[in-house]
């Protein structure tokens, strides 16, 4: 089924046990972003120390596509540096601008690549996007902070 | 007073089409847009292909015959509101009608009975439509007038127990939906607009909900304005329609400048035409005008009242089929009092996103989110719903495959 490539195993778990949900205290930069088109919302606290993304957690409310997307990146960004995580952000944000065209690179997005499905549905690639464009929003903000 | 929903669908070519892999469409969006049937398509066609021209202008057969078309439109909008020819301004929606009547009135200067200032009200209801609501605040801030407006109780009524607080020797202008396009909830009018005329203010009647589903004459109700979009109304897109009582567009500016709106103009200024000339500056939307008048006719020739009668014994079933799945909330009135044809909800804490995903896949069209109705939803603390709208072309199957398509996401969504 049709339906079935949108809504991976994957991205089901991740929206039934999402990770990283419930915002941290001691963060370095906060951020808010909404969908106008279907009112979901995301707040972001992002905390850097030593140049490492030390923690991402979050709150917030959507469909399964847009909790699981963020709660994917929390696993996947944690950790990293922002030049790293920047190369699996663009890979990500590639897939997504994809229709279907690509499976996604597997070393670099890990479990992501089970959004491969849902850039064959445009009208959800927005909500896969979510978590992700509030991550760059709050990667940057934290970046300004520390020069 | 009834017909035949199957004849009906013959009408409309887009019922030819299978939906995801052969599956049969079940089309429960009108309330976003309708479909169309063959006679409005072929209205719109033929005007491009025998009388295309520009109107009002041109002194030659084709634009003879476009300009007979595009005012013959104005006709049958104006009998079908049971209003006159020329109180029928064409726009390209009810956003842009309402848009105009706003901007229209923030136009007027000292003096005209339009004329805003920090002293007046408008009053709007927490159930608008965006489009019935932001150019009022626009209208507010541009003006310094007070923007208030009626609170939604939870029945998912209006609550008209402060009405002369609200509406106040203070108010010019009461902006309201006939029917919200989320809770479905019919607005009782006429203390409003008896509240609002006692107290010297027009009535804006958002009627994009009501005038393609029910009976709706203009000089019955005696509101003041009201706009609809052709394209609800199994019309073209492009094509809006304002009313307005002819003594009130004598008096309200204009909106948009420009060509073939104006009495006389030289260097330094201009002055307009009579209504509906004033508001339809430039050449118009003229094969969409021809479409919507096809398209009022086709509603008229089935009978408004049938229509009416056919959706309200549709939601009644529908209401009955829905209520009874476990951990469906219907936001909007539960009973069929007073109610239009659509239904919004929710189901157990599956988003409507993944809903509306789901019955797709079934070859269903809803619609999901907050319906342009953002503060709204924020009163019923619910970010999102699931919304099935019915028109002349549903039947019970429809709500049947509905029903069964929202126990299987819940299936799918592992909540049963």
């Amino acid at each position: 089924m049709e339906l079935d490539s949108l809504y991976q195993e994957v991205i089901l778990d991740h929206y039934k046990h999402p990770q990283h949900k419930g915002l941290r205290s001691g963060y370095s930069a906060q951020v808010h972003h909404v969908n106008p088109s279907c009112g979901d919302e995301i707040t972001l606290n992002l905390t850097v120390s030593d140049g490492f993304i030390s923690s991402i957690s979050w709150d917030g409310q959507g469909c399964s596509i847009s909790q699981a997307s963020v709660s994917i990146l929390g696993d996947l960004l944690t950790g990293k540096t922002f030049s790293q995580a920047e190369v699996v952000v663009n890979s990500f944000s590639e897939l997504m601008a994809s229709k279907g065209t690509t499976s996604g690179d597997p070393e670099i997005l890990e479990d992501a690549v089970a959004f491969a499905g849902v850039s064959k549905f445009p009208g959800r690639v927005k909500c896969a996007l979510l978590g992700w464009m509030a991550f760059k929003d709050a990667a940057i903000q934290s970046q300004g902070e520390s020069k | 007073m009834s017909f035949s929903v199957a004849d009906v669908r013959k009408d409309f070519p887009i019922f030819e089409r299978t939906i995801r892999d052969g599956k049969r469409l079940v089309y429960l969006d009108s309330g976003a847009t309708s479909q169309k049937p063959w006679v409005v398509i072929n209205a719109e066609s033929a005007f491009y292909s025998k009388h295309n021209a520009a109107v009002h202008r041109g002194a030659h057969q084709l634009a003879e015959e476009a300009t007979d078309a595009y005012e013959g439109a104005r006709a049958i909008v104006a009998e079908f509101l049971g209003a006159k020819d020329n109180e029928i301004i064409f726009t390209k929606n009810a956003t842009e009608s309402l848009n105009l009547v706003a901007y229209a009135m923030g136009n007027a200067e000292a003096g005209n009975r339009f004329a805003l200032s920090a002293s007046d009200s408008i009053v709007v209801t927490e159930m608008e439509h965006h489009a019935n609501l932001i150019p009022w605040q626009q209208l507010a801030k541009r003006t310094g007038a007070q923007l208030k407006w009626f609170k939604v109780n939870e029945d998912s009524r209006l609550d008209l127990s402060n009405i002369e607080q609200v509406i106040t020797a203070n108010t010019k202008i009461v902006a309201i939906t006939h029917q919200s396009n989320v809770l479905g909830t019919i607005i009782p009018l006429e203390a409003i607009i008896k509240r609002a005329h006692d107290v010297g203010a027009v009535v804006v009647l958002d009627a994009c909900q009501s005038v393609p589903h029910m009976s709706v004459n203009v000089t019955e109700l005696d509101v003041d304005f009201l706009a609809f979009s052709g394209h609800k109304a199994v019309g073209p897109t492009g094509v809006g329609v304002l009313w307005g009582k002819s003594e009130l567009l004598r008096e309200l500016p204009p909106f948009l400048t420009g060509g073939s709106m104006v009495r006389a103009v030289t260097m330094e200024s201009a002055t307009w035409a009579d209504a509906p000339q004033k508001f339809e500056a430039g050449v118009p939307n003229m094969a969409q005008a021809v479409g919507l008048g096809a398209a009022l006719k086709y509603l008229s020739n089935i009978g408004m009242d049938a229509i009416a009668q056919h959706e309200r014994s549709l939601t009644g079933y529908a209401l009955e089929k829905l209520l009874k799945i476990p951990g469906l909330r219907l936001v909007g009135p539960q009973d069929n009092v007073a109610r239009g044809a659509a239904l919004s909800f929710t189901i157990n804490d599956i988003h409507p996103h993944d809903v509306g995903q789901y019955v797709d896949s079934q070859g269903i069209a809803v619609r999901t989110g907050h319906h342009c109705a953002w503060p709204l939803a924020k009163v019923m603390n619910i970010p999102a719903t699931t919304r099935a709208s019915f028109y002349l072309y549903n039947d019970e199957h429809d709500v049947d495959a509905l029903v069964e398509a929202l126990l299987g996401a819940q299936k799918y969504f592992g909540k049963s």
